[in-house]
């Protein structure tokens, strides 16, 4: 909402600057979000002239040189414009005056004379559209006369940054309100006080009726009529008002309509009363499919629930957003039929959303007008309509309206409102706050006040504590004192899970992985691009059905996409290798369970979230987790980094000391013999490998390492730093290596269990720290050597309990085919 | 007799000092202390002197000897520290090369950051964390934070709504129907998660919400259709509106510096009654609105302040559908939400929205 300063101060003039003004605004009622200026940036050297003579360029067909009478004498001033003529009143600008673009006037040589000055149109004054001409003022005003005393040539403009609760500040009258009551200055009497005078015999209501079908969607429709319109432009003060308000004036009779509106914030729609057959309006629902020319020419397809406002020939408007071409008001227009009514905001707003038509009208009223604001706009119209257009305001208005809403009368207790505001607020200052914005306000008891909404806010102050709101910011938000709330038994802190999730992922980027956030939605594609197969569960995303784009349509049931976009972004991009990872959650369609907290998607609250939202931890590694230095690059063996990144994991696992297994697995979008399944106490917790060669292929990737894991699982194994103390020191353990030669196809992991079962509980660790394969061991086979820790918690081991445990570590090797290298 | 030794001992003390190396040490213990030498002779033919000699000599011999033994180890000692020195200086190595970590460290996002900054800032002002659902009901998200259905303030905010024969089977709305199209939705805000914790707990209650939020925006550099926020929520009995001045007072100092201060001005939101925007004074311009040139601060705009959050008192038809405990006519509170963001573009002058996603490492790396 532009609101023009020279226009509101005329309401309520504090005498403030208008960038005091506005920032008291914003401190106390509505956000201004800027000050801007319109017209000429100084009234310097801008006056009324009076042409004296205007004769023919001697070099120049299309010029004539004038001399001009201003304050400092007659001056040549030479004019392009066809219509300037002796006599005229005109407007000049003397050399070093600055244009609202901001240049400074110059003398200038026109093919050869001198021009010292400039006579103006109302476009060089942004005071209107037309620059066919020089502008001829209809003034006494003397030459020399500062322009700015006839003219409004520059004024600032409050541009209002308006929350939808608060339009009343939709029109200029509102905001004068709020100025009012924030600085006291003194209200003007609202301009709709006083009707216009009608004239003439008849009544309105032989002239045209109203027919509401649908009172709950109108609750009023107002008509009065004007007849012996003569058209023309508006007055310029009219239009610079209109024009610094943000709209363009077009002739009197429209003018008003907009002119009212921006006054009170009530929409008006004025007819051509002589292209309404009958003077007959219905209101009703247009039929489903029922279409429509709008104003701005084009036709609109209609549904069921739109309002129209329909004359004998079918719809002349859509109900509160934009009038039809039909009947709308012409050159050739002598009569206006004025409407002026109240609608459903609720259905406003619903048809101007489907229709993807908004307006002035439909801004305003999809936000709730009070049904007593259309005899205010009636009003304040009827006389403007007299004044500009000599129109003769035919007696009586059309007058439909459903009962109007009783006045919201609401008790403000005092102990509530500095309980709320939490400081001390003297019951006469509340009251008079509350009185310059419009309440009714009555003291009630020792501390309370009764109060009465104005019209105006009835929407929007509705209960007690919406009063306490607006006393709240008369006094100064910004004048309350800091306080903390008391309540010291609290005790802040994050969930288990938060913490594992923190651990996660601090852990996982100090082992060097730097972390992306992707977009939640996905490309339906990315399922196929994957390789997912049918019955693959992470085929079947939650769909959202208004995407941005196809692109991001489909929840993402895989941390993968992303992390794959990423690395090729970057590989894209000249970056040698990228370590990656993201923490969040994935969108599963199962249905939510009973297990678990947030981290499988169980959140608090009566209803179950509608999805599962499982949070998943998932890292992507291309050319090696440690970056080639000047010592040397990646360890051999490792090239798309299997082991980097099963290491890494499995120092996530131990770091927060869970165990965490690994057994030979399969994924569509892995190598078939590069992947393992993971699993956390024995529940699945994801999966780890080399990304299959068609997927890296299919992000340019020159080959990966990838890994995805559940967080849930993770968070339930983990201790939560509740470690009990073991003695490990005062019975020393016991350190032996061991040898195994074993059939190439056995599984590391099978041969550890078998040392693991062999060895029985007095075997505490057993891990592998070399394999070897050569000539010593033969073809087919390989060894593997494991380094063993025995020890009991109560005695020193002998050297006999040690052998009888490798005996039968022995005799569980043989049975997977592996024998013992001594 | 005892003078010889004396003499065989500064003789050989002297030797000691100036032997070169190693080898020469071990040819001069040879020379006075091997089974040949002199003093050894001397040592050996004490029995074949007179009574009163033996004492006097035995004693000058013993002593020459060990005084011989503590010089040449000092000696051996010195030669060998000389020694490794030399080595040393051809071992020199290039201390100014780039150092080689087993693993360089990854970054933690800079929204991550961000986030467990904000988290910990109220965690220590005895705040808990909770999480709510990105894909939620359109009750949590808008209903029962008092946007009745038609209200503007949807409007405000154009909402993803999910493809209901998309969700698991069972789902059902606030009235036990199966959800229509515009019944599930991914939350506008963390705001759901207010209703969502005063329905599992009774006040008091003080708890933050980080999480992700979705609009329908279309992506420039001020505007993703995805994007994060935390919430916040104190409710309990004489909760005030300076009580939330001073809560966002004290986490602007915590996360823009303890210099900072912060202004309250009247703002809307649906679900809080009085609503506030709360902005901190300008760390660039330090609140004046110019730089140190002069220029008008384009940060904030020229005006010294920066728009960091909206908040207000939990409106009472909030509490009206949660119910229970939460009576509309006494239970206060206040609630606000803050963009994950925006703070982080304003702690680190991160020009474009759009980084925080395009997952780039020249600029994750920027952030540890
Ligand atoms: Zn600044």
């Amino acid at each position: 909402m532009r609101v023009p300063f020279g226009w509101l101060t005329e309401y309520c003039d504090p005498g403030l600057a208008p960038e005091e003004l506005a920032e008291l605004l914003s401190m106390r009622a509505v956000e201004v979000e800027r000050v801007s200026r319109v017209g000429v940036p100084s009234t310097d050297g801008f006056e009324v002239g009076r042409v004296v003579s205007a004769e023919q360029h001697p070099n120049a067909d299309r010029l004539r040189v004038c001399e001009v009478e201003t304050s400092e004498g007659t001056r040549t001033i030479v004019c392009g414009a066809p219509n300037v003529a002796a006599g005229q009143a005109v407007a000049v600008a003397l050399p070093g005056a600055r244009m609202p673009d901001g240049q400074k006037l110059k003398r200038a040589k026109l093919r050869g004379v001198e021009s010292n000055g400039m006579i103006l149109s109302e476009r060089e004054l942004e005071l209107g559209d037309d620059h066919a001409g020089i502008m001829v003022l209809d003034t006494d005003a003397a030459p020399g006369t500062p322009l700015a005393d006839v003219l409004p040539i520059t004024d600032s403009v409050l541009e209002l940054d308006l929350n939808p609760n608060r339009v009343d500040c939709m029109g200029v009258y509102g905001v004068a309100r709020e100025v009012h009551a924030i600085t006291g200055a003194p209200l003007a009497p609202a301009p709709w006080e006083l009707d216009a005078e009608p004239e003439g015999g008849g009544s309105v209501q032989d002239l045209a009726s109203v027919t509401v079908e649908v009172p709950e969607l109108c609750p009023r429709f107002t008509a009065r009529a004007f007849t012996e319109i003569t058209l023309g432009p508006s007055p310029t003060w009219l239009r610079a008002r209109l024009l610094a308000a943000g709209m363009r004036p077009i002739f009197n009779a429209v003018d008003i309509t907009n002119y009212v509106m921006l006054i009170t914030a009530q929409p008006l729609h004025a007819f051509d009363l002589d292209r309404v057959p009958g003077g007959e309006l219905i209101i009703r629902t247009a039929r489903e499919g029922e279409t429509m020319t709008t104003l701005d020419g084009i036709e609109r397809t209609l549904d069921a629930e739109t309002v129209l406002v329909c004359d004998r020939d079918g719809p002349a408007g859509i109900a509160g957003i934009m009038g039809g071409q039909r009947s709308e008001v012409s050159d050739a227009t002598t009569s206006v039929l004025l409407e002026v009514a109240n609608w459903d905001g609720v259905n406003v707003l619903r048809t101007s959303s489907l229709l993807g038509l908004r307006s002035d009208a439909s801004s305003r009223n999809e936000k709730q007008l009070h049904p007593e604001l259309t005899i205010r706009a009636q009003r304040l119209a009827s006389r403007l309509f007299a004044e500009l257009c000599g129109a003769t305001v035919v007696p009586g208005t059309v007058d439909a309206a459903a009962e109007i809403p009783a006045p919201h009368r609401i008790s403000l207790h005092g102990a509530r409102l500095d309980s709320l505001l939490g400081v001390p607020i003297e019951r006469a200052e509340a009251s008079a706050g509350l009185g310059r914005l419009g309440f009714e306000v009555a003291e009630a008891g020792e501390r309370d006040l009764e109060v009465t909404v104005p019209v105006e806010r009835h929407y929007d102050v509705t209960r007690e504590v919406d009063v306490i709101e607006e006393v709240g910011r008369l006094h100064g938000l910004d004048r309350l004192p800091r306080t903390l709330p008391a309540h010291p038994d609290r005790v802040g802190g994050l969930s288990r899970e938060q913490l594992v999730r923190r651990r996660v992922e601090d852990v996982i980027r100090d082992l060097g992985f730097d972390q992306i956030v992707s977009w939640a939605f996905v490309d339906a594609g990315l399922a196929d691009r994957l390789r997912l197969l049918g019955d693959d569960e992470r085929r079947v995303a939650v769909a959202t059905h208004n995407p941005i784009s196809e692109e991001h349509a489909r929840m993402r049931t895989t941390l993968l996409g992303g992390l794959l976009d990423a690395a090729r972004h970057n590989l894209a991009r000249d970056v040698a290798r990228v370590a990656l990872f993201e923490s969040g959650p994935v969108y599963l369609r199962e249905s939510a369970g009973d297990e678990g907290g947030p981290l499988t998607g169980r959140f608090a609250g009566r209803m179950p979230p509608p999805a599962r939202e499982r949070h998943r931890l998932a890292g992507l590694l291309v050319g090696g987790l440690a970056p080639p230095t000047w010592r040397g690059s990646a360890p051999a063996g490792d090239a798309a980094g299997f082991y980097s990144l099963k290491g890494a994991l499995e120092t996530l696992a131990a770091q927060l000391g869970v165990a965490l297994a690994l057994s030979p697995g399969a994924e569509p979008f892995l190598h078939p013999g590069r992947a393992a399944s993971l699993a956390i106490d024995g529940r699945g917790a994801g999966w780890i490998g080399e990304l299959h060669p068609l997927v890296s292929r299919e992000w340019d990737l020159p080959g990966a390492s990838a890994f995805e894991l559940d967080l849930a699982p993770l968070s339930d194994a983990f201790g939560g730093g509740e470690e009990r103390y073991r003695d490990l020191t005062s019975h020393p353990s016991v350190l032996q290596d061991l040898a195994v030669t074993v059939g190439e196809e056995v599984p590391a992991e099978r041969v550890r269990e078998a040392v693991a079962h062999g060895g029985g509980e007095l075997l505490v660790d057993a891990r592998i720290f070399d394999v070897y394969r050569g000539e010593q061991v033969g073809p087919g086979r390989k060894s593997l050597a494991l380094r063993l820790e025995f020890r009991a918690a109560d005695r020193t081991l002998t050297d006999a309990e040690v052998g009888e445990a490798r005996e039968r570590i022995r005799r569980e090797l043989a049975e997977i085919g592996g024998s013992l290298r001594e | 007799m005892v003078d010889r030794i004396e003499s065989l001992r500064a003789e050989a003390s002297a030797a000691i000092s100036a032997a070169p190396d190693r080898a020469a040490l071990e040819e001069l213990r040879v020379r006075f202390l091997g089974r040949r030498s002199e003093l050894t002779g001397i040592l050996r033919g004490i029995s074949e002197l007179e009574p009163s000699e033996r004492g006097p000599v035995g004693a000058a011999a013993n002593a020459a000897r060990t005084a011989l033994e503590d010089e040449l180890a000092a000696r051996r000692e010195a030669l060998d520290a000389a020694e490794i020195e030399r080595a040393l200086e051809g071992e020199a190595i290039d201390v100014t090369l780039p150092g080689t970590p087993p693993v360089a460290p990854g970054h933690l996002h800079v929204l991550t950051r961000t986030r467990r900054e904000i988290e910990d800032v109220f965690v220590g002002l005895g705040y808990r964390v909770l999480e709510g659902p990105e894909i939620e009901h359109d009750f949590y998200n808008f209903t029962a934070l008092n946007h009745p259905p038609g209200h503007p303030a949807r409007m405000l905010q154009d909402s993803f709504y999910i493809d209901s024969t998309t969700l698991p089977a069972g789902v059902l709305n606030e009235r036990g129907l199966p959800p229509g199209p515009q019944d599930v939705l991914l939350r506008t805000h963390t705001s759901p998660m207010q209703v969502r914790a005063m329905e599992a707990q009774e006040p008091p209650i003080f708890i933050v919400v980080p999480g992700t939020v979705y609009r329908r925006d279309t992506i420039d550099a001020t505007h993703l259709p995805m994007f994060n926020q935390v919430e916040g929520l104190a409710v309990g009995e004489g909760i005030s509106l300076t009580d939330l001045a001073g809560t966002l007072d004290h986490a602007a100092k915590a996360l823009f510096g303890p210099e900072r201060r912060t202004r309250l001005k009247p703002d809307y939101f649906p679900f809080t009654e009085p609503s506030v925007q709360v902005d901190v004074s300008c760390f660039a311009c330090d609140g004046s609105g110019r730089l140190a040139n002069g220029e008008r601060d384009p940060l904030c705009k020229g005006t010294g302040w920066i728009e960091i959050l909206g908040a207000g008192m939990v409106d009472p038809n909030v509490f009206g559908f949660v119910g229970g405990e939460y009576d509309p006519e006494t239970t206060q509170g206040f609630a606000f939400g803050m963009g994950i963001e925006r703070i982080a573009m304003l702690k680190h002058g991160i020009p474009d929205l759009r980084l925080f996603f395009e997952n780039d490492v020249r600029f994750l790396e920027q952030f540890s």
